[in-house]
């Protein structure tokens, strides 16, 4: 009896189903052809493909633990002059920008654990070299996205250092001058997300001035401007909200804004959740959009030399 | 020596202008990330009359003479904490055989002629500063003494870096806290920072004597931290002893580099 049962869930399994109107797994084949294979989620090699280049993107950074440590003592430093700098300007002016000054010195500090995973300094990804090499022709032919392949590799390389590189000097300020931390699960999520979304809209920058080297050849004027804007405009130094008139209201509608401000002030408490994400999402998705534009661009420059 | 160091540099100077373009944007560039310093202290004075007691004029004065030092060092001797680079590679060893010293060769290793456009935007600031908070002339003499000793303890701050790689191999940046955070550090008067850190810089690493204590006597002004007169004068003194140092440190770690050998 088992064994009928079992044959009769067989035969239903194995019937077919109407599936020739999905498109199919394998690109050689179409559908109606013999080989087609509707893609399902089981055979979807997509996902699992993403999921694995994160991973293989944290473990490659994880290979520098050192690199990681000297970086994250570096900050650390660099967050304790800083935090002293904000404290002198808070006690000059108690209140300013609404934070007090413990909020400013946290501030202080998450800007500097954001420095590593939202990489403020240099883009962090490897399409510059391997444009002039000559690799990146490999890369276009990949049966996988340019775009979400570094992507993926970025996000898990992002997640390795915000754990080494951002919670060492989160640590220390806590212990040296007292830090603030969310008051909720909820504002705990709203950060996290918005930490998300900011490391999104950071790669889709980085990819971006990336790319230009294809018609540039020499990525480091363009890189140098980055640099400035990120510096300036990301929060990194100061508060936005401290930059005087009209170039404040700009700096806080660029896309830098969205990589260290909005999350910071998510953690604070200090923005409407809401429209602090949707300002994030917008900008991550336009740069992303720009980042696949500028994809096809380079698929139509690349010329392969045979040999 | 003086003559191999500057034909070594001259050396990386052609190499670099070989591309025109690229060696003009650079430079152009190279003043305007430097000036996103400038800009913060302008944004924090937009927002405030004083810090610490200091006023924007004041601290801008200390900003280009401590910049101003810095930007010579990164110019001529920060090349010198690439040498973990070197050792890694092995290419240290060929530069142990030559007949220059090793440090020369460090020191102007990929010598960059750009860095001198921040040497340029320094001198800009500390220019303003000078004319807008019109000084007594009386004391003016203390401005080049007070960028000379600058340079010496930013110089010996770089070798000692150079000197803990050969420690520090894997990581190399540690060394950046030390350097490059003390350039951070001298921008502003130490009087925004805490008594314990003021007294770490002044009697531990000599960094007040780059610019704050000589300060003090340029705009003729108590020190808030009460150290006594004779200290402002104390400068070339603590640039010595630090270069000394420093100078040992780094024969002791050529002395104990041993080659990987293959």
């Amino acid at each position: 009896m088992a064994a009928r049962a079992s044959f009769i869930a067989l035969r239903i399994a194995g019937r077919k189903a109407d599936n020739s109107w999905l498109p199919s797994a394998d690109p050689r084949a179409g559908p109606g052809t013999v080989r087609h294979r509707a893609i399902t989620l089981r055979r979807c090699k997509t996902i699992p493909l993403y999921a694995r280049l994160v991973r293989y993107g944290f473990r490659k950074h994880a290979t520098y633990v050192w690199a990681a440590v000297a970086g994250a003592f570096t900050n650390s430093v660099f967050g304790i002059l800083r935090a002293y700098i904000l404290i002198a300007l808070w006690q000059a002016r108690p209140g300013l920008a609404g934070y007090d000054v413990t909020q400013a010195v946290t501030f202080c500090f998450i800007t500097q654990a954001l420095i590593g995973p939202m990489q403020l300094f240099g883009t962090g990804l490897a399409i510059p070299e391997r444009i002039r090499s000559g690799d990146i022709a490999l890369d276009l032919v990949r049966p996988a996205s340019l775009l979400l392949w570094s992507l993926s590799e970025d996000l898990g390389r992002a997640c390795y250092l915000f754990l080494v590189r951002g919670i060492p000097p989160m640590l220390l300020g806590a212990a040296l001058f007292g830090v603030t931390h969310p008051a909720g699960p909820g504002q705990w999520l709203a950060f996290l997300v918005s930490f998300l979304a900011g490391m999104v809209a950071s790669f889709g920058w980085r990819y971006l001035v990336s790319l230009s080297v294809c018609w540039l050849i020499d990525e480091r004027g363009v890189g140098a401007f980055s640099l400035v804007l990120t510096i300036l405009f990301s929060g990194m130094l100061l508060p936005l909200s401290l930059f005087p008139g009209l170039l404040g209201e700009l700096a806080r509608a660029l896309p830098w804004a969205a990589m260290v401000q909005a999350p910071t002030d998510l953690y604070l408490g200090k923005a409407p959740v809401l429209e602090t994400l949707a300002f994030q999402g917008c900008w991550a998705a336009a740069l992303l959009a720009a980042g696949a534009l500028g994809t096809r661009a380079i698929r139509h420059k690349v010329v392969i030399q045979g040999g | 020596m003086v003559r191999s160091y500057f034909l070594l540099a001259w050396t990386w100077t052609r190499a670099a202008m070989a591309y025109p373009a690229s060696f003009a944007l650079t430079t152009v560039l190279g003043l305007f990330v430097a000036g996103t310093d400038v800009a913060v202290i302008l944004i924090i004075f937009a927002n405030t009359t004083s810090l610490a007691g200091f006023s924007r004029e004041e601290t801008l004065f200390l900003y280009g003479t401590a910049n101003l030092a810095f930007c010579l060092c990164d110019l001529f001797v920060s090349n010198v904490d690439r040498i973990s680079q070197h050792i890694k590679a092995g290419t240290f060893d060929t530069m142990l055989i030559r007949p220059v010293s090793a440090w020369i060769q460090l020191a102007t290793d990929r010598f960059l002629p750009t860095r001198a456009g921040r040497v340029l935007q320094a001198a800009i600031v500390l220019g303003y500063a000078i004319s807008a908070l019109d000084l007594g002339s009386g004391r003016l003499w203390m401005v080049p003494v007070m960028i000379a000793t600058g340079v010496v303890i930013f110089g010996a701050l770089w070798t000692l870096a150079g000197a803990l790689q050969f420690v520090l191999t894997d990581a190399p940046e540690v060394t950046n806290a030390f350097t490059y955070g003390s350039g951070q550090l001298t921008q502003y008067p130490l009087a925004i920072y805490g008594r314990d850190l003021v007294r770490g810089v002044t009697y531990a690493l000599p960094l007040a004597f780059i610019n704050w204590q000589p300060a003090l006597y340029v705009l003729d002004r108590d020190d808030p931290f009460g150290t006594p007169g004779f200290m402002r004068f104390l400068g070339p003194v603590a640039a010595l002893v630090l270069a000394l140092l420093a100078g040992s440190a780094w024969r002791l770690g050529i002395r104990h580099y041993r080659s990987t050998g293959s």
